[in-house]
This record gives structure tokens, C-alpha cells and sequence, in this order.
């Protein structure tokens, strides 16, 4: 049980920025989903390990986490049925194309 | 004794303006006709009873007429001590202006009734002679010199109007222009005037602390100074007096309210409501005035000789009789009674003046309705058509050219002792420009009334008498005229406000009275006839002069020289070269650096959310680093 | 020199999580895109196992895994979008997102090194009890989490209606 904090944190910054990348490159929005729930997994990596190693007697990271889990699975619900709505309506659901509300 | 109904002066044809301007289009001629006359006749009442109240209430201890203020409200503070009022002040010389100009303005409106019968735009013509009337009443009563200089362009702006009534007609539009441009040029310096006297003085009343007034020294005469070219515009003096004989293309009752009445005279006003100042702080002032004044009476004088339009005849002669004002006002060597004698004889040539020049106004628009033009040579002989207007308008030149008893004798013979108690020059030059006003006008009426009849003009359309509505404001006035000189005006109106017993001297009367019949007599030998030897020799010996004075002296042509000419081409064209090639190439930089700088921006606007991130990202990135590092 | 198990564990969790990450957001085929993030979560999950969060890992892996890696595939295959992804990107773009994140990853890790976290062991408290969760899940008082367990299930509950209403039929 001896392992440093930092790589921990490594393994989430690397998860953090692939997701931070796939989010800017990625032309299908549900690619671009998939690169957010990267990105958010890094960050309840990050609760989870600050809770553990610095606070180890109270358990606000591990609820953070479990809410943080909970959130993401509705956030990802609702965009999903929004991509469904989108792609029902213009057949298509690329970035690029999605200018409707563009003024 | 209160006078707060005094406000109802000014609110009622103010009410008047914006019902008939509003509303009146709506009318018919009638109902808009006699709201506005009604309006006029209930500001006339009041005007009588407030000069009754005023005048039989009595002296302070002083011997004087207490200056009352009704009204006075803050409208503008700039500071504690600085801050423009609006308000009504009463004392002898606004009292007595508000009697004039209710007075003739009434007349007008009764006169206008027959005058513009059917005219389009009959509605409108009357909201703006309520507008002037408000205007000219607001400037009469100013508690302040900047009161007085906000109403004086109002009276601007409703001369303009009524000038260009006719605006259909080319020469109407180029006369008001011209007249607004012109008084609009002199008020700069008014202006300039005001703000000067206003920071020197502290104040824009008329009374300002005497401690102040001395530590200004040198700047009072140029602050006078310069309101006196304010004065100047409006009054027509030389060589600002271009506007008024044009501006006789507007209707005849309005040249004779406005530009023989009561506008022109806002000058002579503004030159008596300062009066205390001028005479006390900038004497010379007051007597570069009085130059000034004799050789615009002088002018005017010859050039009213030679006119054959009648209407200009009497211009001129308006601006000789108004240089006689400022001529008495700019003698005053001192604030007594004596001293400042001039002072109460301007201001009661002021009064006759406005009732027998208006009487002859009001006269010629008779006449120009009965023959349809301005023109002497469409007239002559008429005598025997319109007896009232004939007889008025004798009255009149009797009054004009300095007759006893008619009122312009009296008031002529206290300018004229003024002058000579000032230097013999000016009197004996004033004794000659009432000689030539008595010849001028006697020439005029000749020609008028007597004379060659031109028969072919009347053998479709013979001249009859106006009716009453016109005739009746004839009557009226001419009996004004009549009794006006016996009016005690020394009693009222003097020039520190004690009483004064007008004696005539017997050696200036007489003079003047011997110069004026002869001028008549000279007239009458000339003009009387149906043929004019004399004066057709006359006009063809000096030839250049005739047509010289005919031209009015080229004055226009030299004022149309010196803008177009000198202020155009030296001044502006430089100027606007300046401003096309350079003020304007600058914003145009500007505004296309900003374009082109726009249009580099624009690629960023690409509106991808992802682009947009990654700028976003890089700037925390950014921000984080600058924590970083500093 | 004596790796124990659970160091073991780690690093190798730790590798496939790293290279799994990287390679969800770089395949050219977003049906192994979703394949490879469900690895990443089970990784995640097993993080959590780690750690002594058990039930936190359970939730991970009923949520993540069983639940929305499910939905993404559905969506994926319902949206015919396996063509799209494969789209090329401008070139600048690419450069510009590439510098970003390495410059950002640089500065985080940076950070991470030089902050002295001293701690490297952690206390030996074993698993935290299922019972002591349940408790602070629906307790009101200090430390309890009964407000926002309740949000939450009215957020889900809004979230159900709204997935629904956006996504139905008209």
C-alpha cells in the first residue's frame, strides 16, 4: 500500500488531456461525448485520490465521485437524446453542420 | 399691489401659438382669425391695466418707479451666483414697451382680418404673430439679459417665419434667409457680449455689484460693446441694416409689427434696459453709438429719397427714425434727468414712432391692396378713392416729418434738443435728417395720392377703400398720433427715473419745425404736379448719385463682395479644403483601419464551439502561467 | 526491491488507462472508441477498487460500464455516424490542439511534481463499511448527504422526462 499520490494524478492528467483533445479535434458529437466523459472520469479519479490520501478520515471526495457518476449519466442521457434529435432532423450530427441557431 | 397676473401676458398668446400652430389647420379662417385677435385684445387689456396699476401706484421715496419682479423663477444654475432666471420684470420702459407692442399688435391682428382674407395659410400667419407677439412681450419683460437674449431669438426665428410666409415665392425664401443670417451674425456678438458681462459681473441681471463692474474695468465697454452689435442687427443699424428693406417681401401688416413696430426697436431696448451701465461704465461706448446712429440716419435718409418701391420707402425711413433713437439714447452725457435727457426722448420717439409708423405700414398695405403693387408709378392720384387712408396717412407723414401737434414733433424736438445739448455737429446733422424725412415722405405721399393717375392700371379695376377691418386700425392709430405728444412721457419714462416736465425749447422747435416745412414745400413743388421737371433734371444732373443712392449705395453688392469674395474664397475654401483633405481623410483612416482590422478578427468568429475552446484553453493556459511566473 | 501485488495492479491499470485513453480519442472507428473508454472505465473502476472505495467502484461499474457505455453504442449504431469520424481535420487546427494540450499537460504535470505531496502510504483504514455509506447517504446531519442524494434523484428524474421528450418521435 505504498503507492505515491502523484501517479495517480499522472494517470488522470493524461486521461484529463486525451479527453481535452479528442473534445477539439472530434467531428461526430458523439465522439466529442465520449472525450467528455474522459475528461470527467479524470476528474472523479482526482476526488477520489485527494479524499484518500489527504483527508482519509471523511468522505466528501468518495461522494463527490458517486454524485459526480450520477450527474454524468444524466448529463449523458440528455445529450444523447438531443444527438438522436439532431440526426432525426438533419440526418447528420457533425460539428460543422450544426449551425441552425447561428445567427 | 400684485401683479401676478402678469404671467398671463406671455402664457396666453404662448396658448395661442400652439393652439392655432396645432390645431389651427383644422379651423376655419374666422374661428382661427378671432382666437388669435381675441387673445391679442385680452393681453392688450391686461397690458393697460397693468401700465394703470403700475404708473398710479405711486413713487418710493426716491421719486422713482420701483422696479417689481411678479415672476421670477431659476431656470438654468450654473453656480450660486450664476444662473439664468426666467421671470417678468416691471418698470417704466417695459411698462411702456408692453402698451406698444399690445398695441400694435392688436391693430395688426384687426388689420390682418381684411389684409389676408383668403390667403392660404390664413391659420398659420396668425400662430406666428401670436408667436411674435409672445417672443417680443417675453423680451420686453426679461428680468435678465439672458432672458431677454433667448425671447430675442425667438424673435428671430418668428421675423423669419413671417418674412418667408410666402414661401412659394423665391424672393420671399432669399429675404428671410437673409435676415435671419444676418441678425443670427450680429447675435454672435450679443452673445459673446453676455457671456463676457456674465463672467465679469457674476451675474446676467441688469444690476450687477458696483464693486464687481470696477474690478471688470476695460472689459464693460467691450461687453456693451459687443451687445450693441446684437442691437445693431436687429435694429438695422448701418452697416447691418441689409436685411430690412428685403425683408418687405413678407406681408404688409407684418412689416408693420415687426419690422417697423416693435422688433426692430429690441436694439434701442437692449441699449436703454443697459443704460444705467452703459452711461456710468462705457460713456464713449455710448457715444461711438451716436456716430454710428447719425450716419445710419443719414444713409437711410438719402437712400429713402430716390426709392420708388413704397414699401421700402418707409424701410428706410425705419431705419433713419430708429438711428434717431439710438442717436438720442447715445447722446446721454449723463444719469440725470437733464443730462440724460436723450434717454426719455428715445424712448418717447420710440413710442410715437412705432404708432405712426405702423399707422403708415398699415397705410401702404391699404393702398398696395387696392392697386395690387408695391410700385409708385401704379399709383398717384388716389386721394380721391380712399379718403380714411389718405387722411390717416397724412397724419402720419405730418407726424413722421416733425409737425405740431402731431406726436412726432414732440418726440423729435427732445431728440434734437438732446443732440444739441451734446455738440452743435450732431444737432444740426440730426435738424438735416429731419428735413430730409419730412421731404422723403412728403415725396412719397405725393406720389402716392397726388400725381400722375395711372389710368390703364385702373381702367379694369378701380382703387376702392378697404374695408373696416382695415380701416378701422387706420383710425385708430392716426388718432394715437394725434394725442400721443400731449402724453406727460416725462413723468413715466427718464433716464434715472425721477419725474421730468418735457419743455420745449422754443429755438430748436422752431428751427426744426422751419426745416421741415420747407422740406415739405420743396416736396411739394417737386411731386405735386402730375409732371416732375425738377426732379427728372434733378435725377439727371447727378445722375451717379441717383443711382447710387437708387442702388442703395451698393451695399449689398459690398457685403456680397466681402462674403463672397473675401470670407468664401480666403476663409472658407481653405477651411473646407482643410476639412475634406485632411479632418475627413483622418475618420476615414480611421474607419478603415477599424474595417480592415475588423475583417482580420472576423476569421476568429468562426462560430465552432471547438475552435473557440481551444482559444480558451490556451488563454487559462496563458493566465496560469503568468501566476506562474510573476 | 519487493513489488507487492497491489503495486503490480496499479502500474498495469495505470499503462492500459493511459494508453486506452489516448487511443479512445485517436481511432479512426468510433464503435472502438467506445470500446476503449469502456476499458478506460473499467480501469477507472478498478482505481476505485484500489483505492478502498468499493462501492464507488461497484457504481462506476454499474453506471459507466453497464449504463451509459450501453446507450453510447445504441446511439452510435441508431446515428450511423461510424462513416463520419473519420473526417479530417484542418491541419492548423489539429497543430493548434496539439501544442495546447501538450503545453497544458506539461504545466499540470509540473505542477503535480513539484507540489511535495508527501503522503505516499495510505492510512490503513481498509474499505469504508457499506452501512456507514447508506448512513451518511440519507443523514441530515453534519457530513450527511440527504440533500443532495434527493437533488439528484429529482435531476435524474428530470433527466428522464427531458431525454424523452427530446428524443421522441413527432
Amino acid at each position: 500500500m505504498d503507492i505515491h499520490v502523484v501517479y495517480y494524478l499522472v494517470v488522470s492528467t493524461i486521461m484529463l488531456f486525451a479527453g481535452i483533445y479528442g473534445f477539439f479535434t472530434r467531428k461526430n458529437l458523439l465522439a466529442v461525448l465520449i472525450s467528455v466523459e474522459l475528461i470527467l472520469n479524470a476528474t472523479n479519479i482526482n476526488f477520489a485520490v485527494f479524499n484518500r490520501y489527504l483527508f482519509p478520515d471523511v468522505f466528501e471526495g468518495h461522494f463527490f465521485a458517486l454524485f459526480g457518476i450520477g450527474i454524468a449519466a444524466a448529463e449523458t442521457a440528455v445529450a444523447i437524446a438531443i444527438i438522436i434529435n439532431i440526426y432525426r432532423n438533419i440526418r447528420n450530427i457533425q460539428t460543422d453542420n450544426i449551425d441552425e441557431l447561428k445567427g | 399691489m400684485d401683479f401676478n397676473y402678469t404671467i398671463l401676458i406671455l402664457l396666453l398668446p404662448m396658448l395661442s401659438f400652439l393652439v392655432l400652430g396645432l390645431a389651427g389647420m383644422r379651423m376655419k379662417h374666422k374661428v382661427a382669425g378671432a382666437i388669435g385677435t381675441t387673445v391679442l385684445g385680452i393681453v392688450a387689456v391686461l397690458s393697460y391695466l397693468t401700465a394703470y396699476l403700475y404708473f398710479s401706484g405711486g413713487r418710493s421715496a426716491d421719486g422713482t418707479f420701483a422696479k417689481l419682479m411678479p415672476w421670477n423663477f431659476e431656470w438654468l444654475p450654473f453656480t450660486t451666483n450664476l444662473h439664468i432666471d426666467m421671470g417678468i420684470l416691471l418698470d417704466p420702459i417695459s411698462v411702456m414697451m408692453l402698451i406698444v407692442i399690445s398695441t400694435v399688435s392688436l391693430m395688426v391682428h384687426i388689420y390682418s382680418f381684411g389684409y389676408m382674407k383668403g390667403e392660404v395659410g390664413f391659420q398659420r400667419y396668425y400662430a406666428f404673430l401670436s408667436l411674435f407677439s409672445f417672443s417680443m412681450l417675453g423680451l420686453v419683460v426679461a428680468t435678465n439679459i439672458f432672458q431677454m437674449y433667448v425671447f430675442w431669438e425667438l424673435v428671430g426665428v418668428s421675423s423669419y417665419l413671417l418674412i418667408g410666409f410666402y414661401y412659394t415665392k423665391p424672393e420671399a425664401i432669399a429675404a428671410s434667409k437673409k435676415a435671419f443670417i444676418v441678425t443670427r451674425f450680429a447675435d454672435l456678438g450679443f452673445l459673446i457680449g453676455i457671456l463676457i458681462y456674465g463672467y465679469y459681473a457674476g451675474t446676467f441681471t441688469f444690476e450687477p455689484e458696483q464693486q464687481l463692474l470696477i474690478a471688470a474695468g476695460g472689459m464693460i465697454p467691450w461687453a456693451l460693446g459687443l451687445m450693441f452689435v446684437g442691437g445693431a442687427g436687429k435694429s438695422a443699424m448701418f452697416p447691418l441694416h441689409i436685411w430690412l428693406p428685403d425683408a418687405m417681401e413678407g406681408p404688409t401688416p407684418v412689416s408693420a409689427l415687426i419690422h417697423a413696430a416693435t422688433m426692430v426697436v429690441a436694439g434701442v431696448y437692449l441699449v436703454a434696459r443697459m443704460f444705467p451701465i452703459f452711461i456710468v461704465y462705457a460713456p464713449e461706448v455710448l457715444h461711438w453709438i451716436a456716430y454710428l446712429g447719425v450716419l445710419t440716419a443719414f444713409y437711410a435718409a438719402a437712400v429713402a429719397c430716390v426709392q420708388t418701391d413704397i414699401k421700402r420707402v418707409l424701410a428706410f425711413s425705419t431705419i433713419s427714425q430708429i438711428a434717431f433713437m439710438v442717436v438720442a439714447l447715445g447722446v446721454c452725457i449723463g444719469a440725470d434727468t437733464h443730462e440724460g435727457l436723450g434717454y426719455m426722448a428715445g424712448m418717447f420717439h420710440l413710442f410715437t414712432h412705432a404708432m405712426f409708423k405702423a399707422l403708415l405700414f398699415l397705410g401702404a398695405g391699404a393702398i398696395i391692396h387696392a392697386v395690387h403693387s408695391n410700385e409708385m408709378s401704379a399709383m398717384g392720384g388716389l386721394r380721391k378713392y380712399m379718403p380714411i387712408t389718405h387722411i390717416t396717412f397724412l397724419i402720419a407723414c405730418l407726424a413722421i416729418a416733425g409737425i405740431p401737434p402731431f406726436s412726432g414733433f414732440f418726440s423729435k424736438d427732445e431728440i434734437l434738443a438732446a443732440c444739441f445739448q451734446f455738440s452743435p455737429v450732431v444737432g444740426w446733422m440730426m435738424s438735416l435728417i429731419a428735413g430730409m424725412t419730412a421731404f422723403y415722405m412728403f415725396r412719397l405721399y405725393y406720389g402716392i395720392f397726388w400725381g400722375k393717375e395711372n389710368k390703364e392700371l385702373h381702367a379694369h379695376h378701380t382703387p376702392h377703400e378697404a374695408p373696416v377691418s382695415m380701416s378701422f386700425p387706420l383710425i385708430f392709430l392716426a388718432a394715437v398720433t394725434c394725442v400721443a405728444g400731449f402724453i406727460p412721457f416725462g413723468h413715466f419714462v427718464s433716464s434715472n427715473g425721477q419725474s421730468y416736465d418735457i419743455h420745449l425749447d422754443a429755438q430748436v422747435a422752431i428751427t426744426s419745425v422751419c426745416i421741415a416745412i420747407v422740406a415739405i414745400a420743396l416736396a411739394t413743388i417737386m411731386y405735386l404736379k402730375e409732371q416732375q421737371p425738377i426732379a427728372d433734371r434733378l435725377a439727371a444732373t447727378f445722375k451717379t448719385l441717383h443711382r447710387a443712392a437708387y442702388r442703395r449705395f451698393y451695399m449689398d453688392e459690398i457685403w456680397m463682395f466681402v462674403t463672397k469674395k473675401i470670407i468664401f474664397r480666403c476663409i472658407s475654401t481653405p477651411l473646407a479644403w482643410w476639412d475634406r483633405h485632411v479632418i475627413d481623410q483622418f475618420f476615414n483612416f480611421s474607419a478603415w483601419s477599424a474595417q480592415a482590422a475588423a475583417d482580420e478578427v472576423r476569421g476568429m468568429q468562426s462560430g465552432r464551439i471547438q475552435t473557440y475552446c481551444i482559444w480558451f484553453l490556451a488563454g487559462a493556459l496563458v493566465f496560469t502561467l503568468m501566476l506562474l511566473l510573476i | 526491491m519487493d513489488i507487492t501485488l497491489q503495486q503490480t495492479v496499479f502500474y498495469v491499470v495505470a499503462i492500459l488507462m493511459s494508453v486506452f485513453s489516448v487511443m479512445t480519442v485517436t481511432t479512426g472507428s468510433i464503435l472502438r472508441a467506445a470500446t476503449y473508454l469502456l476499458f478506460v472505465l473499467f480501469g477507472t473502476a478498478a482505481m476505485y477498487f484500489i483505492l478502498g472505495y468499493t462501492f464507488l467502484g461497484a457504481v462506476q461499474l454499474m453506471v459507466y460500464a453497464g449504463g451509459i457505455v450501453v446507450l453510447y453504442v445504441f446511439s452510435i449504431l441508431l446515428t450511423n455516424s461510424d462513416k463520419s469520424i473519420n473526417l479530417k481535420i484542418g491541419r492548423s487546427k489539429l497543430v493548434a490542439a496539439l501544442f495546447t494540450i501538450i503545453i497544458g499537460a506539461a504545466l499540470v504535470l509540473f505542477l503535480i511534481w513539484t507540489n511535495g505531496f508527501a503522503l505516499n502510504v495510505i492510512p490503513d483504514s481498509g474499505e469504508i463499511a457499506m452501512r456507514e455509506i447508506g448512513h451518511a447517504l440519507i443523514s441530515s446531519d453534519k457530513y450527511g448527504y440527504v440533500l443532495p442524494f434527493e437533488v439528484a434523484g429529482v435531476l435524474l428524474l428530470a433527466c428522464m422526462i427531458g431525454g424523452l421528450l427530446i428524443a421522441r418521435k413527432r
